[in-house]
């Protein structure tokens, strides 16, 4: 029997995968480097194309029994992580370009990435999920590496990495009792299992294992302690990478496994998200609060904002529309534009100074306004300030939280409105800095005028905060169309 | 046949994993105990697929095992790396990142 393959819905990782190749042999031909980064991005620009003309068409393809699925839902994530790999492609360019780095391997890597994370979108299976899951982290622990003479980036690296293999190893536990309970490899086929049956206690063993394992992934406290060290030591073009794309992966996962597989099982699930969610946000935002360095503070405010992202989620089953649902992946489309903005403007700023001090941002708004302009841009939209993308992201979220009217819901919602103010704090912490501070005659500046590529990303990005803050309703139609059935 | 014998040898080598990663000092051996602890699952996935008569769990050992494979590849070169700049295996000496 031979499986019948439809290659339109393939399309965006079959030219992922020829790209990939293509780069491959590029570098090792080619002696001019350059090349590898814009065959790169033509390819990724190229994979984005079939996944318009999938979504005009609109009909769900569904391939290999079940266990791969291209529908809406699918084609929304891939398009979130095709256009965060083109910008991160962008940022990439000159910051690996300039430093003692291999090149065409760097993108080979990134672009691998990311066709595991095009593969999570449409996984319907367990087997197809770790896959898929293993394609997205398994080359970013080399990415994490990068620097491979500095012993910081190999600590990033070796932390990623232990962390990475103990949360698969106890997620694979987790999904191997899940099968064995259910019987089924499926997500319909557990959700079948668990309608039909009364599961046994057993089966919240391996539900809670599978959940802790993602949150490893996500970086939700207590399961975090990671993510920090390894931000700081990777280069920064891979901590954006690893604090959106991959973030964004496990957070898709999740949300699949939960809202196809594990949901009449309300009691096993909700508990563990509600606590992830509350301890999340508030751990994260505390940490936050005292950091010195802009990416360990970016580190722990993205712990934060995981957390907000639990909080529709940890709601879910008692909401009875999709607006939950809805709530969580308008939320992660917004932060992933966003932080991604937010790191670009990091390495902007650390390419006139040379350090990730909070302190050396003082005065930047005198030495270079736009940059400011546009750092405060993301920062305010990190906070949830009304009229950028972020306040539309936070109001999704609290209406999700009180729609559902559970006591429950009430105290994480309020738990969340504590939080956002907190984080007010240490984001505007840097605001002042570069608007109200002298600049520091310490800080030694150099000229370098920010290279093309790094400022079309920022602008890309503060474009898309400005529009969807003031035209909100067209990233809602696209967390509606996610889970409208085509 | 007796599913409960291979659920609590799974369960035992699982927990033996969990120990040595937490209690071992050098970077290879917390490696093969992570070994430990994804053939635990590799037993798991086996018992029950006989268990409820579905090939399917089989097929999750085998990919389980390919991707240990590449995974220890990757965990070797980053310890192999740090054995290079440090002279040292010993996870203890690696403690710039903090806060």
């Amino acid at each position: 029997m031979n499986p019948t393959i439809d290659y339109h819905a393939l399309a965006p990782e079959i030219v992922l995968t020829v790209t990939v190749a293509v780069c491959l042999l590029v570098d090792l031909v080619a002696r001019r480097s350059e090349l590898v980064p814009r065959l790169a991005s033509l390819g990724v620009l190229g994979a984005i194309v079939p996944v318009i003309t999938l979504s005009v068409d609109g009909a769900n393809r569904t391939m290999f029994g079940g266990t791969y699925e291209v529908d809406n839902y699918a084609l929304v994530f891939k398009g979130l992580f095709l256009i965060v790999a083109y910008l991160t492609i962008l940022v990439s360019f000159h910051y690996i370009g300039e430093g003692d780095y291999y090149r065409g391997e760097f993108y080979v890597l990134l672009l691998t990435s990311v066709l595991g994370m095009t593969v999570m979108a449409s996984a319907r299976d367990l087997v197809t999920i770790f896959v898929a899951l293993e394609t997205i982290t398994i080359p970013t622990f080399a990415l994490a590496a990068w620097r491979k003479h500095d012993t910081k980036s190999n600590e990033a690296g070796l932390k990623y990495f232990l962390i990475g293999v103990i949360s698969t190893a106890v997620m694979l536990y987790g999904m191997s009792v899940v099968y064995g309970v259910s019987g089924a490899n499926k997500l319909v086929g557990i959700r079948e299992y668990l309608v039909d049956t009364n599961e046994p206690a057993l089966f919240a063993v391996g539900v809670f294992l599978t959940l802790v394992g993602f949150a490893f992934k996500v970086s939700a406290v207590p399961f975090h302690f990671w993510a920090p060290d390894t931000y700081e030591g990777a280069p920064t073009p891979v901590t954006a990478f690893l604090s959106v794309a991959s973030k964004a992966g496990g957070f898709v996962a999740l949300i699949t496994i939960v809202n196809i597989a594990f949901f009449p099982s309300k009691g096993s699930w909700q508990p563990v998200i509600f606590v992830l969610a509350a301890a999340s946000m508030t751990l994260g935002n505390l940490a936050a609060l005292r950091q010195t360095n802009i990416v360990r503070m970016l580190a722990y405010s993205s712990v934060a904002q995981g957390g907000f992202m639990l909080v529709p989620l940890a709601v879910a089953a008692d909401v009875s529309s999709n607006s939950a649902w809805e709530g969580v992946v308008v939320y992660l489309l917004i932060y992933a534009g966003m932080n991604l903005g937010a790191f670009a403007a990091v390495i902007a700023v650390a390419r006139r100074t040379g350090s990730a001090e909070i302190s050396s941002y003082a005065g930047l708004g005198r030495t270079d306004p736009a940059l400011a302009v546009m750092m405060t841009i993301f920062l305010f939209s990190l906070a949830g300030i009304p009229f950028l993308a972020g306040w539309f992201a936070k109001l999704v979220m609290f209406r999700a939280a009180f729609d559902s009217g559970t006591t429950g819901a009430v105290i994480l919602g309020v738990v969340a409105a504590i939080n956002a103010v907190i984080a007010f704090f240490y984001y505007a912490g840097v605001g002042r800095q570069m608007w109200f501070r002298e600049p520091d005659p310490a800080v030694e500046r150099t000229a370098v005028p920010t290279p093309l590529t790094l400022n079309a990303a920022m602008l890309i990005v503060t474009v898309g905060v400005l529009a969807l803050g003031v035209y909100p309703q067209a990233i809602a139609r696209l967390g509606e169309l996610a889970f409208t059935p085509g | 046949m007796d599913l409960n014998a291979f659920l609590i040898l799974a369960a035992v080598l699982f927990c033996i994993g969990i120990y040595g990663v937490l209690a071992r000092r050098n970077g290879v051996l917390v490696l093969m105990s992570v070994e430990l602890m994804l053939n635990a699952v590799n037993i798991n996935l086996i018992a029950f697929s006989a268990y409820v008569q579905d090939v399917s769990g089989q097929v999750f050992a085998l990919f389980v095992i390919t991707i240990a494979a590449a995974e220890v590849g990757v965990g070797l070169a980053i310890v192999m790396l740090i054995y290079r700049n440090l002279r040292s295996p010993d996870l203890d000496k690696i403690d710039q990142l903090k806060g």
